[in-house]
């Protein structure tokens, strides 16, 4: 047994294409795309008047929560809770009573990337400005702080290790399972719920749509719209949710014989300073790749041993620069290159909670076995067509796969990876 | 309308904020918000802008410190409202 070893033994999430496990698995081997039209876009004049959003989220909140319970919340805490809620019963773990002893070897990292803009826009924004600060409520502060969904979570759950909201941008969902996983290894916590979430908001698109990052001619067909490695890829599609995953040290979770998805065998967080190329908006491509490397040295695995690659991929320019980077840090030809798909092309961009929910994939792919389709690239962008043999486009059986490597990029030229390696009991 | 209105209205207001809904069910005007309902002091603001929904009543900041007890909100609701539209 790996004296270091973490391992995921819990999983819920609140996606684009599926608010439980099950169906968020169905989905991805269907390559069932998320992202739908909404005419409140449309109405506010975006250019892109699309989004991948959580369908029926009303359903899944009420496995947990009554609607006061859920008016209490805002929609990003409340995806949050329920993924966590349901992270833990996957993990075979109850959910105590409100006046149970605190769980000390318990934490959670929940991040997030924007924050609860439709509270500030909605009430905080509106209400000051009509002087009416006194009609406001005590429900404001807890509402629009980061740290808002682990500190819902780690309340009802009694967690007494950490309760923190990390943020860095699109990278947030990917380092919070980076920092849970340190905090194991250090021996500060047994176990961590750990992932990430955002809202769905115009208010949080808005300055995306007017970075004119966004895609503006898919508004007919909003699920051809997210194209990760397209020649026709346009920009990142926006997207809400999150993902929630429960890492256990792998003492405690065979001790008390928890189902184990996969291994989180390697992490790495860095930052590319800006420099060398990179900028608020763009890789430093060394950094990158130091990331990569960081990742897989603290795995203890070769690039050889990569099967699959769980990218960033968000179907911008970046996509491109992103599998040259993979194929310099791994340092293999095209013809060796692993397997590569992006959940993006699904769900499209759940920023802060991406890295996460596409966690959630790979510990799914390595559990039971396949590869999910990355959609819309059935016309590979010319960079990448070198490693067209590589793109995941149809969903594969692939009972063989063993090391997945999965990686998220952010504004502020940051970046984190991890390295999933099946569980071998 | 009767200080008992006010005071069966004042109990349905406090239902989602009391920890422990058996206290509520045997409350009195003497019956404490915070330390016999287990209130959240945090809350209390929430409390006082649900009850001037309610009753059509403005409670300043002061007057919304003197309220401990049910007694106390009843006191303080049946003061604002206006005599001629409630005789009681």
């Amino acid at each position: 047994m790996d004296s270091r070893g973490v391992v995921i033994t819990g999983l819920g999430v609140v996606s684009p294409i599926g608010n439980d496990v099950g169906e968020f698995m169905e989905s991805l081997k269907q390559g069932r795309s998320g992202v739908c039209f909404l005419q409140e876009l449309a109405e506010l004049k975006f250019s892109c008047c699309i989004a991948g959003t959580p369908k029926n989220f009303e359903k899944a909140r009420e496995r947990h929560f009554n609607e006061r319970q859920a008016s209490l919340m805002t929609e990003a805490t409340a995806y949050a809770a329920v993924a966590a809620l349901d992270a833990w019963r996957d993990a075979g773990l109850e959910i105590p009573e409100p006046d149970s002893p605190v769980d000390w070897d318990t934490g959670a990292i929940i991040g997030t990337g924007i924050g609860d803009m439709e509270t500030i826009a909605q009430r905080i924004v509106p209400m000051v400005n009509d002087k009416k600060v006194r009609r406001m409520g005590s429900r404001i502060v807890e509402q629009v702080m980061n740290s808002g969904a682990s500190a819902k979570v780690s309340g009802i759950l009694g967690l007494g290790a950490q309760a923190t909201a990390n943020s860095s941008a699109c990278s947030t969902g990917t380092e919070a399972v980076a920092e849970a996983v340190w905090k194991i290894r250090a021996g500060l916590a047994k176990r961590m719920v750990v992932g990430g979430t955002e809202g769905p908001s115009p208010y949080t698109w808005s300055g995306f749509d007017a970075m004119k990052v966004l895609p503006r001619k898919f508004n007919d067909r909003p699920e051809t719209a997210s194209r990760p490695m397209s020649a026709t890829a346009a920009g990142f599609v926006p997207g809400a949710g999150a993902g929630i995953l429960i890492l256990e040290d792998e003492q405690t979770a065979l001790e008390r014989g928890a189902r184990i998805y996969a291994k989180v065998a390697g992490v790495h967080v860095n930052c590319g300073g800006q420099r060398n190329g990179g900028a608020m908006t763009a890789p430093n491509n060394q950094g990158v790749r130091r990331c990569i490397h960081g990742a897989l040295q603290d795995a203890g695995v070769q690039p050889k041993d990569i099967d699959s690659i769980s990218g960033h991929l968000t179907a911008t320019f970046a996509d491109p620069i992103e599998v040259q980077n993979w194929a310099k840090a791994l340092g293999v030809a095209p013809g060796d290159f692993p397997l590569i798909n992006s959940v993006k092309s699904m769900t499209g961009h759940c920023l802060g909670a991406a890295g996460a929910v596409e966690s959630i994939a790979a510990a799914l792919e390595l559990h039971h076995g396949f590869l999910h389709p990355s959609i819309n690239c059935e016309d590979i962008h010319p960079e990448i067509a070198p490693f067209e043999e590589k793109v995941v486009r149809k969903y594969t059986d692939y009972p063989e796969l063993q090391c997945l490597a999965k990686a998220s990029f952010g504004f502020g030229d940051v970046n984190s990876c991890l390295v999933f390696t099946k569980w071998n009991a | 309308m009767e200080l008992q209105q006010v005071f069966d209205k004042m109990v349905e207001i406090l239902k989602p904020f009391v920890k422990d809904p058996a206290a509520l069910a045997n409350a009195d005007k003497d019956t404490h918000l915070i330390d016999d309902l287990k209130v959240n002091s945090a809350r209390m603001v929430d409390i006082i802008i649900e009850s001037e929904d309610a009753f059509e009543v403005e409670i300043d900041d002061d007057e919304a410190d003197s309220i401990e007890t049910i007694g106390d909100a009843v006191r303080v609701i049946m003061g604002k409202m206006d005599p001629v539209a409630n005789p009681s």
